[in-house]
């Protein structure tokens, strides 16, 4: 019925009880509060066994030789795997490109690269054995950074790549290969050109230029990766696993077990957070392998060390700008250039740097562009998705021109953002018009109109309260050296999967009579990940149905694909999707109560009809009939796939084209208070304004705005993963090194949320969870050089950055 | 590996003599780390939990016999007058949930430079009570104690009973750098103690050197600064070139690293930093506290 996209005309409207609109409450939401939640790493199987993997220990080798004989000889291990027992010729995955070895096969390119598995009866006996395995590594250089990776005499990470024509696959010196990528260790390469950069130059006043380093930040979701295989009596297996897109596993699976995709089924176990990591393959086909081989189930449950090295992190990124303006502040043009760290698999990394060209110019107006961006292949830890996807790291680099042009104009910096914001029907560097509100400046003016938190806090009658400033309770100052600084950034995100991807999901949805109340069931694959598509979906099904009562089922294989839990899309994809197939399941039940009761009053023929509140209504409120009768002992089900409007591949050379869905905004204003001797940070309050469209549940939409900004401070002031430039290794794989926000960390966030509706998208959403992680870091990194004066030009910030002693 | 559980205080040092090897456990908040880390595996565990003994303190006239396995939060909470920069140090520890569990024992036991709680024993002048079973007890004054990087004076007999901490005779502050405001290991950390009753200064420096330090050629020279001058009587405030001078000579006995939790250069730095701001606020401290006496007298 709306497989083109095209909203329905029919607003079922909000007067459904726990419909769109309401602030419903998360159906486990107590139970993880009171820690009853079964989480992946919580299953248990009769009989089961304990997968573990043996990961390489240096970053780039050859692997000479493996000697599996005393690990095997364990009592209690009953099955030892190296690449060698790989069932099938399908040795590889990956996301875009099959470039990942379920085991490693003859070279390991990154420190903590999976080289063999072991199952035993016992988890401390799993380990155990790994640790008797013997590989010989035979050390290769490291690629770490653009300069290693190109040099003439640069080892190829991936010397037979299959991703590019054999004209690429020749190693260097001399000129640069022709092509989409210049250098066979160059995963990825998207240039944009639109207008004239270089005539535009011309008429600039001022040019600033900078050079931003954004360092690798880690998804850090609380629960490990982990998951339960367990043989079947077809010769298949059941996989349960705490994942982001089920389907998209599936099809990773299936051919390295050399099964049929029907006879792998999966189950979402409980995801304990993903923000992107869960979208590459773990231990999924690690732990059916050893099902498989042992005829037994099999967990594998990573710890935290491990899962340092167990998923892709964020990118991280050194990135060139330049900026004209003239003297009254128009931005006349923009050139970048952009180099993310892919690591050493491909991941998500094209379609990162997709995100990262088409974005980089944020969400402003600038006619005048040439722009590209990049992503290596070295042997640091493989980078893919996570929450933000390319934009955040362009969003740093281009909120630090803005201050800087601001500053050098002698403007305020919000009005100077204002006056160059985009709004409906600005072209975007990819010459795509944004066809629906872009309320850049108005998201802007509002942060900036919120009332200022009081200054000095901390001072109380009874001395300071160290919890209020910097250093907290390690109580390094009582307000010697603490200034405080605002700053401000805008950051602008695509929704949903871009660039031609044909982004679809699919929804069950079932409706019948239970103990004589009409209950709707749905059934969807969405991979519930904390980001409360559970909650929504039953609000659509309640608004859509007119049912009080609606049934989650779990998320498993046995209905289509419900796309990846990312790019901010589920509310609007599958949501949609679930809206589809709650209108589809609508018209069959209006028709079998038009069939039944249809001569008993003319308005079932002529007058527009709703279901509400368990009934069926004329659009002026008459009851017509219970849905109880309607449907008495027949069930309604459908199963239908629903997309959003098609988008198009970018240009390779020029980067034209209408390659995204949907812009998502978020404006934030960050208030900090530095001790600048110690350089330490507080901060103090994070402002946000977020325009959601149309905010389904407003609890959920204020959630996620509050937690994107908390992981955006994260990355502003602590979060980074630190490897070794000499040896590729992971210098800090633990929480107590790599740190996260506490509740100490975390200001008062007041959000501010607008409701423009987008006329292409389900109710007018737009997707929520991405944009405001994308402006908070930027924001806090403003306060910090407010309050410092420090150019500060690499993100986290560390104490050493703000007093010279770095 | 074998789990012992004494339920005594002599048992314990019994299997510590018969297992010289046993690692000692109470809380378990640095033991399960290293274990858990597969950094360790020792043949013994030495399980002191059942041993009430440690989870006692006793308020001496002059000082506090503070039981190894006390919790931090303890010290928070009852020890605050009489161990100022102690129940300081003690609010910086980790988490609530292993402030609960850690105690003073731990700390000394594991002897990592980034324990919270040396620079603040360093600081009040503590002496660690030992025993084992052939030689009795014995104390070492904690400038004895550390002797390497994660060394201490123990022999492989004996076992942490107790540190003695002479009650506070005029103001201690203690102050920690971490690159998050709760929750993290210390960047770097210090410890100050006036002593007035002595006309003595003492310092503790945690995370900048091989092991937890004073900064004596610092105390020195403030003790004779304030004896020149006649401070501890005439309540002067520290002219700001004496405080630069002494956190510069703080700076100066730091031997730190670079590595992933700060640089060398940072960590000089800010202790000086942390000793000029907590001189200041201990003499500040001094100095109201005399005001307040002679308005009383």
């Amino acid at each position: 019925m709306q497989a083109d996209g095209a909203p329905t005309k029919i607003t079922q409207g909000a007067r459904t009880k726990g419909g769109i609109g309401e602030s419903t409450l998360r159906p486990d939401g107590t139970l993880k509060v009171t820690g009853e939640f079964a989480y992946s790493s919580d299953m248990w199987h009769e009989d089961m066994l304990w997968g573990q993997i043996l990961r390489s220990t240096v970053a780039h080798a050859e692997i000479v030789s493996i000697d599996t004989g005393e690990a095997l000889a364990t009592p209690g291990v009953h099955a030892v795997m190296t690449y060698d027992d790989l069932p099938t010729d399908v040795t590889h995955y990956g996301l875009e490109i099959q470039d990942t070895p379920v085991l490693a096969h003859g070279k390991v390119r990154h420190h903590g690269e999976p080289v063999a598995l072991v199952a035993a009866d016992h988890p401390e006996t799993a380990r155990r054995a790994a640790a008797k395995i013997k590989v010989e590594y035979r050390e290769l250089p490291v690629i770490t950074d653009e300069a290693s990776a190109t040099a003439p005499d640069a080892v190829l990470v991936h010397e037979n790549r299959h991703d590019l024509p054999q004209s690429q696959l020749r190693s260097t010196g001399g000129t640069p290969v022709a092509g989409h990528v210049p250098h066979p260790n160059i995963v990825h390469r998207q240039p944009i050109v639109r207008g004239d950069a270089d005539e535009a130059a011309r008429r600039a006043d001022v040019i600033v230029k900078g050079e931003y380093t954004f360092g690798m930040q880690d998804q850090a979701f609380l629960g490990p990766e982990s998951g339960l295989a367990v043989p079947e009596e077809d010769g298949g297996v059941h996989l349960y696993i705490a994942t982001q897109w089920l389907h998209s596993d599936l099809r990773q699976i299936a051919p390295v077990l050399g099964l049929p995709e029907e006879k792998v089924r999966m189950t979402l176990a409980g995801v304990g957070g993903a923000f992107g990591g869960r979208e590459d393959l773990s231990m999924q086909i690690h732990a059916c392998l050893l099902a498989l081989r042992t005829g037994k189930p099999v967990k594998i449950v990573y710890n935290r060390f491990e899962s340092f090295f167990g998923h892709v992190h964020r990118h991280p990124a050194k990135l060139s700008y330049e900026h004209g303006a003239t003297r009254d502040g128009k931005l006349t043009h923009m050139r970048c250039r952009i180099v993310l760290d892919g690591g050493a698999y491909a991941s998500a990394s094209p379609a990162v740097v997709g995100n990262a060209s088409s974005l980089s110019v944020g969400p402003y107006a600038v006619d005048h562009v040439d722009i590209e961006a990049l992503a290596l292949y070295t042997n640091n830890p493989p980078c893919g998705a996570m929450r933000g996807f390319g934009a955040v790291q362009a969003c740093f680099a281009y909120e630090a021109q803005m201050d800087k042009l601001a500053k050098k104009l002698g403007m305020d910096p919000v009005e100077f953002r204002r006056l160059n914001a985009m709004e409906q029907g600005t072209l975007m560097p990819t010459g795509q018009p944004v066809d629906s509100p872009a309320p850049v400046a108005e998201l802007l003016r509002r942060v900036k109109a919120m009332p200022l938190p009081p200054e000095r806090q901390w001072e109380s009658s009874e001395g300071p309260d160290v919890r209020q400033l910097p250093g907290g309770l390690s109580n390094t100052t009582h307000g010697e050296g603490v200034v405080r600084g605002v700053g401000y950034a805008v950051g602008i995100k695509n929704v949903g999967f871009s660039e031609g991807f044909d982004d679809y999901s699919t929804a069950r949805v079932r409706m019948e009579v239970v103990g004589g109340e009409p209950v709707a069931t749905v059934h969807t694959a969405m991979a519930e990940v904390g980001q409360g598509g559970v909650t929504v979906h039953a609000q659509i099904a309640r608004t859509e149905l007119g049912v009080t009562r609606v049934t989650i089922n779990p998320a498993d294989t046995r209905v289509g694909s419900a796309g990846s839990t990312s790019a901010s899309r589920q509310t609007y994809v599958t949501g949609g999707a679930v809206k589809n197939a709650c209108e589809l399941v609508r018209e069959k039940v209006l028709a079998i109560g038009r069939r039944k009761f249809g001569s008993h009053h003319p308005a079932w023929a002529t007058a527009e009809l709703l279901l509400e509140s368990g009934k069926v209504v004329t659009d002026g409120g008459e009851i017509l009939a219970d849905l109880a009768d309607v449907l008495e002992d027949e069930a309604v089900e459908i199963e239908a796939e629903w997309r959003h409007r098609p988008t198009e591949a970018f240009d390779r050379r020029t980067g034209q084209g209408n390659g995204h869905v949907q812009y998502s905004f978020a404006a934030h204003r960050a208030v900090v208070e530095v001790d600048t001797e110690l350089g330490l940070v507080k901060v103090v309050e994070l402002a946000c304004a977020q325009d959601v469209g149309k905010a389904l549940n407003p609890l959920s939409v204020v959630g996620q705005i509050q937690g994107g900004t908390t992981q955006g401070l994260g990355m502003a002031v602590m979060e980074e993963i630190i490897v070794d430039p000499k040896t590729a290794k992971v210098r800090n794989p633990s929480f107590t090194d790599y740190l996260i926000p506490t509740i100490l960390d975390t200001p008062t966030i007041p959000v501010d949320v607008l409701e423009l509706a987008d006329d292409h998208a389900p109710y007018g959403l737009r997707g929520v969870g991405e944009a405001p992680t994308l402006s908070s870091t930027p924001a806090v990194l403003a306060a910090i050089r407010d309050a410092t004066g420090l150019e500060l030009d690499r993100t986290p910030v560390r104490p050493e950055h703000l007093t010279g002693t770095a | 590996m074998d789990f012992l559980r004494p339920a005594s205080w002599d048992e314990a040092l019994a299997a510590k003599a018969e297992h010289p090897t046993a690692v000692p456990i109470a809380g378990g908040t640095d033991v399960m780390v290293e274990i858990n880390f597969d950094r360790r595996r020792p043949e013994y565990l030495l399980d002191l939990n059942r041993v009430a003994d440690l989870y006692e303190w006793e308020v001496g006239t002059d000082t506090v016999r503070l039981g190894a396995s006390v919790p931090y939060s303890k010290i928070m909470e009852s020890l605050r007058a009489e161990l100022p920069g102690l129940a300081l140090a003690s609010h910086t520890v980790a988490s609530p949930q292993i402030r609960n569990r850690g105690g003073v024992g731990g700390n000394l036991g594991t002897a990592s430079p980034a324990g919270d709680a040396h620079p603040a024993l360093l600081a009040a002048g503590a002496e660690v009570e030992v025993a084992s079973a052939a030689r009795g007890t014995r104390l070492i004054p904690i400038d004895e104690f550390y002797t390497g990087v994660k060394r201490n004076a123990l022999r492989p007999d004996e076992l942490i009973r107790a540190v003695h901490v002479k009650k506070a005779d005029g103001p201690q502050q203690y102050a920690k750098v971490g690159t998050r405001n709760a929750m993290v290991i210390a960047v770097c950390a210090f410890g100050l103690a006036l002593h007035p009753g002595t006309r003595t200064v003492r310092t503790g420096i945690g995370s900048a050197a091989p092991t937890p330090v004073r900064a004596t050629a610092a105390e020195e020279f403030l003790a004779a600064a304030l004896e020149e001058g006649g401070f501890w009587d005439n309540g002067k405030i520290i002219t700001p070139a004496a405080a630069k001078r002494f956190a510069d000579l703080c700076a100066a006995a730091c031997n730190p690293i670079d590595d992933v939790r700060g640089t060398a250069s940072y960590r000089r730095h800010a202790v000086g930093v942390m000793a000029r701001r907590t001189l200041t606020w201990t003499w500040e401290s001094y100095r109201g506290a005399r005001r307040t006496t002679e308005g009383a007298a």
